[in-house]
């Protein structure tokens, strides 16, 4: 285990999409701390200003008082760097939840159709049925059938991933117990749910820590496509997909609130994929031959 | 050869009921009466109880799974009570746009990923294999609405070089429908030459350590012929099932770059059905895509048969 950290630090794409993410991650969770406002208050007075400048600005508390505005006011005057760093909370949730979801999920249905032949021929089917559908689509139509939460987009954007989980674990459970380790766990009468959690999950978890990190890109591109269409989450809850929506209207006069929240969502996806290609290296060099170099 | 074509197209058929029933759920698990979420928000009790008589739903369930995949398989997707139309018609009035935007930036793709991956491939580790690999890593990070919007900016609005938004048919003629496909298929191309310049790359990289190779510099074919007639021809058969399997992708990337280039085609569609919560219109996008994305990997696995004469079925 330690051997393994060593190695993935070792690796400098790793150790460079790590670094980010962890100071995004702090970002998020001191955001009240980081010279914010409440990221839905909004200023009428100083509506659409530019990055860098300093005004006189009304708090919430109402209180009048100089401001520099690091990145900005939105149209209807809402500070735009508050609602960029409330919104790295939203981004780094949806990844993480929805790689837990569609890894577990996944998981237990590739353990499944590994080794149990009889459910193999049916859940495999209706995973290829899953898979045809554009992913995007079906996330985008079970967000509209749901409503948007963040519960619900975070189960919408999983599902489309799950297929891929399956086949990955299915994969590796099929080649797995042929192992004679197995054939030695049955011959002493390891109970089956045993043999699945004991023995071929523990040597499925590299691929499936790389696999989670390319969900967990795809989920933040994923949500940031559905709240850049006006179908995620409400604008009071700020994302940098729907902070890119809004900035959408007064693009041609006001691109910076384009380019902010834009900038920071392609570094944290870049963060993660270097993150992925990283443990990848390290961890499972198989991993390119076995998904034959596609990888989503 | 047939019998391959006719399994190939039988393996199809659960494939395609697994879509079907999926989308037939979609209805279902929307909270409220079902007749009442098709027939939308301006319906009249008329209108709910016809839907509801339609739609069998006082039948058991697979009854009225097995009575909507009747009409379905005769081709009638339901109506559309926010367009005012019936869906097939609808989906049919905005598939040109989408599809020239489609193939539009799939030979821009390919024109341009197969090179660069080709030539990535034969300076193994070279500065351009590592530029390549380093954009491609980019290439899947960067939104594709993020692509679009900096290119509008630059190429559109900095030096008005292209029209923002917008489409025109084909049937007004070649130079404007071009014209107005340049940034939307550069912005959808995007992943799409991340993802072909790697497996290319990958591919051809493993041709060239083959025998064949060396037998053919040993006779003194000149190095180009052999990237191109050797290795890359052997390397077809991935490249051209990642063709396939990325237009899943690709569709993910249609219905964004349709919204911010303004583009009248099935992704607009979609994305007003959304907002209408118009869900006989979401329905039919979704058949319509999953059924084409079936109808291409069927193409792909038959194209295998030209691409490598080793494989007869």
């Amino acid at each position: 285990m330690r051997a393994a950290a060593h190695r993935v630090l070792a690796n400098g794409a790793a150790r460079f999409g790590l670094t980010v993410l962890l100071v995004l991650c702090l970002v998020a969770l001191a955001a009240p701390w980081l010279g914010t406002v409440d990221p839905a208050w909004l200023d009428a007075v100083n509506m659409n200003q530019k990055p860098l400048t300093t005004v006189e600005w009304t708090g919430p508390d109402n209180q009048t008082a100089p401001r520099t505005l690091w990145m900005g006011t939105d149209s209807f005057g809402r500070d735009v760097y508050s609602r960029v760093v409330y919104g790295a909370r939203v981004s780094l949730v949806v990844g993480i939840a929805v790689a837990l979801v569609a890894l577990s999920a996944g998981t237990v249905c590739g353990l499944l159709a590994g080794y149990f032949r009889a459910i193999d021929a049916v859940l495999m089917r209706v995973m290829d049925g899953l898979m045809a559908i554009p992913g995007i689509l079906l996330a985008i139509a079970l967000v509209a059938a749901w409503g948007a939460s963040l519960a619900t987009v975070i189960i919408a954007i999983a599902i489309p991933e799950i297929p891929r989980v399956t086949r990955l674990v299915r994969s590796l459970t099929l080649s797995i117990r042929e192992e004679p380790y197995i054939e030695a766990a049955i011959s002493v009468g390891t109970p089956t749910w045993k043999i699945l959690l004991r023995h071929v999950l523990p040597n499925a978890i590299a691929p499936l820590i790389v696999q989670g990190t390319y969900v967990c890109a795809s989920a933040i591109l994923l949500e940031a496509i559905l709240s850049f269409l006006g179908l995620g989450l409400p604008s009071e809850i700020p994302t940098w997909g729907n902070i890119m929506a809004e900035a959408r209207v007064t693009f041609s006069q006001h691109p910076h609130n384009m380019l902010f929240p834009g900038l920071l969502l392609s570094a944290t996806v870049l963060a993660v994929n270097l993150l992925g290609d990283g443990l990848r290296d390290t961890l499972d060099p198989k991993f390119m031959k076995r998904t034959e170099g596609a990888r989503r | 050869m047939l019998a391959y074509i006719l399994k190939r197209l039988a393996a199809t058929i659960p494939v395609l009921a697994v879509v079907a029933f999926v989308v037939f759920l979609l209805i279902r698990i929307v909270p409220g009466d079902p007749a009442a979420v098709i027939a939308g928000n301006m319906a009249t009790n008329e209108d709910i109880a016809r839907i509801r008589a339609e739609l069998g739903l006082e039948r058991p369930f697979l009854a009225q799974f097995a009575l909507w995949l009747a009409g379905l398989v005769s081709g009638d997707l339901g109506q559309s009570f926010f367009f005012k139309q019936d869906v097939i018609a609808l989906i049919a009035g905005r598939v040109g746009p989408t599809l020239s935007l489609a193939l539009v930036t799939i030979v821009l793709t390919v024109l341009v990923a197969v090179p660069l991956g080709t030539l990535a491939a034969w300076r193994h580790g070279g500065l351009l294999d590592r530029l390549l690999m380093g954009l491609s890593v980019a290439g899947f990070s960067i939104p594709v609405f993020v692509i679009g919007y900096l290119l509008v900016y630059l190429l559109a609005m900095r030096i008005d070089l292209l029209p923002v938004q917008g489409y025109r048919p084909l049937a007004a003629g070649l130079g404007p429908w071009l014209q107005h496909l340049v940034l939307p298929s550069i912005t959808l191309s995007s992943v799409y030459v991340a993802l072909i310049a790697r497996v290319t790359r990958a591919s051809v990289a493993e041709a060239l350590t083959e025998d064949y190779v060396r037998t053919a510099r040993a006779k003194g074919l000149p190095e180009w012929r052999v990237l191109v007639r050797h290795a890359l021809a052997n390397a077809a058969v991935p490249i051209v099932t990642v063709i396939g399997i990325g237009f899943a992708l690709l569709v993910g990337g249609v219905v964004v770059t349709e919204s911010v280039f303004s583009i009248p085609g099935l992704g607009t569609l979609t994305v007003d059905a959304v907002l209408a919560r118009d869900f006989p219109v979401i329905q039919g996008v979704i058949l319509f895509f999953s059924l084409l994305y079936v109808l291409i990997n069927l193409v792909v696995d038959l194209s295998y048969v030209a691409l490598d004469p080793r494989i007869r079925y």
